[in-house]
Formats: C-alpha cells, sequence, structure tokens
C-alpha cells in the first residue's frame, strides 16, 4: 500500500494505483488519474466512470460486455474512449478497485 | 533467453483453436478477449474441428461432449453416469446448461463473443487447409472472419518481439 497526493488531496492507493477506498474519489481525482493515463475526460467518459462506481455499488460484476450493453457506449466505443485496456482503466479512474472479472 | 528479461510484457498472442468442442472454443476465445482488454494484440486462428466456431449457420450450436469427458459431473458434483452421456437429447442438455451458467457470468454467445473481441482489435482467421478439406464456402463463414490463411501466412501474422503462440 502507499500514499499518493490526487488533487490536493492525499489517499491511500495499491500497488497498481488504485484507490484504496471509493469513497476518498471525486472528480478532481478523477481527471488527475486519467491524465496519468494519458487521456483527457469528457462527458462521455464521465458518464462511463459514473456507470461503473454504481455498478461497484450495487456489487456486481463488471465486465465489458455490461458497459457495453449499459447504453452509454459500445464495447467498441468503449475501447476507443479508454484505449489499451478500457475496463481496468475506466476502473481505476472511476476509484474503484480493480476488476477481478476475465470477461 | 537468459538474456531476456523475466518482466518483459507479452504484446501479441495468436491462439490456435483446433477442436469445434464448446469448452475448447470457449478457452481460445477468453484467452483472445482477455488479451486485448489487456492491451494486447491478439489473433485467432479456426482449423480443423475449430472451424465449426466460425461457420454461421453452427458457431452458436456448439456442444460439449456428453461422452468420453471423464470430467463431467451432475448438479449434485458426482460423476456422470457413463451410459446417461449416450441418451438421445443429453448432450444437448448438457450443453444448453453450460451456456447459461456462462451468460450468467457475461460470457456470451459465440457470435457476440467475436462481436466483442474484434471491437478491441482482435482479428479472426479461418485455415484455408480445413476450408478446402470440409468444404466449406467462404459465405458460409461469419463475417468476423478477416481471412483464409496458409499455416506459413499465419506464421507472418504471428510474429513479432514478444509474441506467443498458444494452442488450445
Amino acid at each position: 500500500m502507499a500514499q499518493k497526493t490526487l488533487a490536493g488531496k492525499t489517499v491511500e492507493v495499491t500497488e497498481e494505483g488504485y484507490l484504496q477506498d471509493p469513497q476518498e474519489w471525486n472528480e478532481d481525482i478523477a481527471k488527475e488519474l486519467a491524465q496519468e493515463e494519458g487521456i483527457e475526460l469528457t462527458d462521455e467518459h464521465f458518464k462511463v466512470v459514473n456507470f461503473l462506481r454504481e455498478k461497484y455499488e450495487e456489487g456486481a460484476n463488471l465486465t465489458i460486455r455490461k458497459v457495453g450493453k449499459s447504453g452509454i457506449t459500445d464495447i467498441k466505443g468503449f475501447y476507443k474512449l479508454f484505449p489499451g485496456g478500457p475496463l481496468k482503466k475506466a476502473s481505476k479512474i472511476a476509484g474503484i478497485p480493480k476488476p477481478t472479472s476475465c470477461v | 533467453m537468459e538474456n531476456q528479461d523475466k518482466n518483459q510484457k507479452i504484446k501479441k498472442v495468436s491462439i490456435i483453436c483446433a477442436k469445434g468442442n464448446l469448452e475448447d472454443v470457449y478457452a481460445a476465445l477468453v484467452l483472445a478477449n482477455g488479451a486485448v482488454m489487456d492491451g494486447l494484440e491478439a489473433k485467432l486462428f479456426f482449423t480443423f474441428f475449430g472451424l465449426d466456431a466460425v461457420i454461421k449457420k453452427r458457431m452458436n450450436k456448439l456442444q460439449t461432449a456428453t461422452v468420453g469427458n471423464p470430467a463431467l459431473r451432475m448438479p449434485n458434483g458426482s460423476r456422470m453416469p457413463k451410459l446417461l452421456g449416450l441418451i438421445p437429447g443429453v448432450q444437448n442438455m448438457v450443453s444448453s446448461m453450460m451456456k447459461k451458467q456462462m451468460d450468467e457470468l457475461d460470457v456470451p454467445p459465440v457470435d457476440e463473443f467475436f462481436d466483442m473481441i474484434t471491437a478491441g482489435g482482435g482479428e479472426i482467421y479461418a485455415c484455408q487447409l480445413a476450408v478446402d478439406m470440409f468444404k466449406v464456402k467462404k459465405e458460409d463463414l461469419s463475417e468476423h472472419v478477416l481471412d483464409i490463411l496458409t499455416v506459413g501466412e499465419f506464421y507472418e501474422k504471428a510474429s513479432g518481439e514478444s509474441s506467443q503462440i498458444i494452442f488450445t
């Protein structure tokens, strides 16, 4: 475990940089985490991020397929929004744990 | 090999699927999808009976063998009696149950799985020899199939630094 300062706030993160406590998340933290991944967050990104946070809170197992059926974007769009590992990157930016799903 | 950095990440996987059982095809699909999800390049090559996975009329009707499959269990966890597997309809029922279980875990039907893999940039190929052998026409194949390749052409596509070939 490590500490990290994001958007002026000191938060606990895992070795891979995922927030330890999803409650500490806010939109500025999301923007800074996204920048580290080389992503400039748009409204579309935030819709996906908020969808993932909602589903996480419901205790759902997060998958690419769920995002594809969310009505926000299709799977191709999801890959475009978060290139090179959409579910992991979007989860990290959403301040939720690293996804454990294989799909 | 000794000089190779152990932390060197895999950049590309090429997966060969030569069997048409539900579980063999899904193993290949899960591996390929997992690769593109992680930002790796992935290529799938279907050959011999694996070709069924890219034949439009067959791809969503794959079955798992109830004969000669010693790992098969009853819903209560006991081994499935061998003769039961021979009864007409049992293989169909077992396969349907497996598909239902997978769907609950967000593992989609074969055609939708191809949608997911290609959406992430994965590429699907069919084997020339198998196509000739089973007398399959190009129009019988799923539109996800990018090309029909010879072995040599497949190896060419599979080459590159930090590239792995997996045979399921």
